[in-house]
């Protein structure tokens, strides 16, 4: 029991500390990034090449001065920040890092918990996570956090409904199971989703760019139009939260894709790699390749996810709204159709 | 710990918790706050609902309920921007009146649950009934004639929804002529 619970805490607080330190470093990659895309150098002045910029924002933003604007409802402008933070850290608790590590005799999965509803646990939460966004537009009292707040809100209704078809239909290919580490082993022999769910990526990917909020599906916070968005009147680390979270968010769903649609910590060859490096299973530095592999394979997608940021000009809402209802979800739905149709000649469904 | 089990402990905070954000619901001046306290509401039943060892049934209640249908309420509430200040005061005859009955119909419930036998249940926590696999298998076998009549009711409310909302056109090209 003693032992489970400390197994479990240390499982927690890794997974807390990887989102956290990625979501940092990602702030500094993205700035770099924009410079390189816009041939600029970036910020170059913190540490060696810029190394210590993210601690020099995180003081920056914890020494400004606190604003809580005198008309807004105090308590739940405060929820707001903490509870986008809350829903945004939730969801690595099903994501597996990594193969099973074998100590003394005992598995231990590199996963915080493996329920056999993970992949709509992800949906849920993701679904809850607007709510953060709209108390705390709506308790600043502002017409332009409100406008940003409604806009997300409607935004993330929207697209939910295509990423959850599409994903109905990555679990039909993946066999079945609504766990996120059978999803995953189902890609450890043969081939990854990817191969078999295309367009099912392609919607995943747009959709997860909207729930994430990023260019070009930012409407929220559009400054060109809404001031700041829904974070207009935060401040300080209030302020700095609802940046943050949004590089969490970004971290788990590059995640997930990577688990999804391709393989997680599987790749081609891997278990040929294995033997011939003569590891047996639960060895310490199967798990250690494995999450290399996947964590190489994350970093790539939040790459994706810059470049299409700093390339990508934003949409106007209508364009927004014809996207997600009448492009993304037929084509969601035709997606699920022919994957039934294929999965029923592979011999995965019976009628 | 009072001769209780942790189910048992769980069970009555959850419910506590449950009733409390109901109450609340009612009781807060502030429209917001109750369709926020609702949304606790929802997440106590779903804890209800995981204790029933019906993991599926718990997270879509969430993504459904919490996730898609209380923030459209939230949307619209935020959108009407009602406040206490404006809400208009009714008469104290009116109010009387809503009193008693409401207190009428307290004492009626209450009256019915004396008469009530207690339900004997066979049914033990550990039911295998609310898994995603059972529950699947169930809805399309047993049940399917139901299931489909459902999802017919519900398409028949969309269809009706849309059409109730869709702006009718032959009044615009009229008032533009």
């Amino acid at each position: 029991m003693i032992a489970l619970l400390i197994y479990k805490g240390i499982m927690c607080v890794a997974v807390f500390g990887i989102s956290l330190g990625v979501a940092a470093y990602s702030t500094l990659w993205e700035r770099k990034f924009a410079a390189f895309l816009q041939d600029r150098k970036g910020p170059n002045r913190a540490g060696w090449g810029g190394i210590l910029q993210p601690l020099a924002d995180g003081g920056k933003m914890f020494f400004k001065e606190e604003i809580i604007p005198n008309v807004s409802n105090r308590a739940l402008f405060i929820l707001g920040p903490s509870m986008f933070m809350v829903t945004a850290l939730m969801t690595g608790a099903v994501i597996p890092w990594g193969k099973p590590l074998m100590i003394n005799g005992v598995t231990y999965d590199l996963q915080i918990t493996d329920i056999n509803i993970g992949a709509i646990y992800i949906l849920g939460v993701a679904s809850v996570g607007v709510y953060g966004i709209m108390i705390g537009g709506w308790a600043s009292n502002n017409k332009y956090s409100l406008l940003g707040a409604v806009r997300a809100s409607s935004q993330m209704i929207s697209y939910e409904i295509a990423m959850g078809i599409s994903l109905i239909a990555l679990i039909i290919s993946a066999g079945g199971s609504l766990s996120v580490k059978d999803i995953l082993e189902s890609q450890d022999q043969g081939v990854a989703n990817i191969v078999w769910q295309p367009l099912g990526f392609i919607i995943f990917f747009v959709c997860a760019l909207a729930e994430t909020n990023r260019a070009p599906f930012d409407m929220a916070e559009c400054e060109t139009e809404l001031v700041g968005g829904f974070h207009t009147e935060y401040s300080a680390m209030k302020l700095g939260l609802f940046l943050f979270a949004e590089y969490i968010n970004m971290f788990i769903s590059s995640a997930i894709m990577a688990g999804f649609y391709f393989g997680g910590y599987n790749f081609p060859f891997a278990n040929e790699l294995y033997s011939a490096l003569g590891l047996e299973q639960g060895s310490w530095l199967i798990s250690l390749i494995g999450f290399g592999a996947y964590f190489t394979k994350i970093v790539l997608f939040i790459c994706l996810f810059m470049w299409v940021r700093w390339t990508l000009p934003r949409f106007r809402y209508d364009q927004l709204m014809n996207l997600g209802w009448k492009g993304l979800l037929p084509l969601s739905l035709l997606n699920l159709a022919i994957t039934i149709v294929i999965e029923y000649f592979r011999g995965n469904i019976q009628f | 710990m009072l001769g209780l089990t942790i189910t048992q402990w769980l069970f009555g905070i959850l419910s506590l918790m449950a009733i409390m954000f109901a109450l609340m619901v009612v009781f807060t001046r502030n429209p917001v706050n109750s369709v926020l306290y609702l949304v606790l509401t929802f997440f106590c039943i779903a804890g209800h609902y995981l204790l029933l060892n019906a993991q599926f049934l718990a997270v879509v209640h969430i993504v459904v309920y919490a996730g898609a249908i209380m923030v459209l309420f939230l949307f619209i509430i935020m959108l009407m921007n009602l406040n206490p200040d404006t809400e208009p005061r009714k008469h104290i005859m009116t109010r009387l009146i809503a009193g008693v009955i409401g207190g009428v119909l307290l004492f009626v419930f209450v009256g019915a649950l004396k008469g009530a036998e207690q339900l004997q249940l066979t049914q033990s926590g550990a039911s295998q009934i609310g898994l995603i696999k059972n529950l699947g298998h169930v809805l399309f076998t047993e049940y399917l004639f139901p299931f489909e009549i459902t999802s017919v009711l519900l398409l028949a409310a969309l269809v009706g929804a849309i059409m109730i909302g869709k702006k009718d056109t032959n009044i615009n090209v009229s008032r533009n002529s």
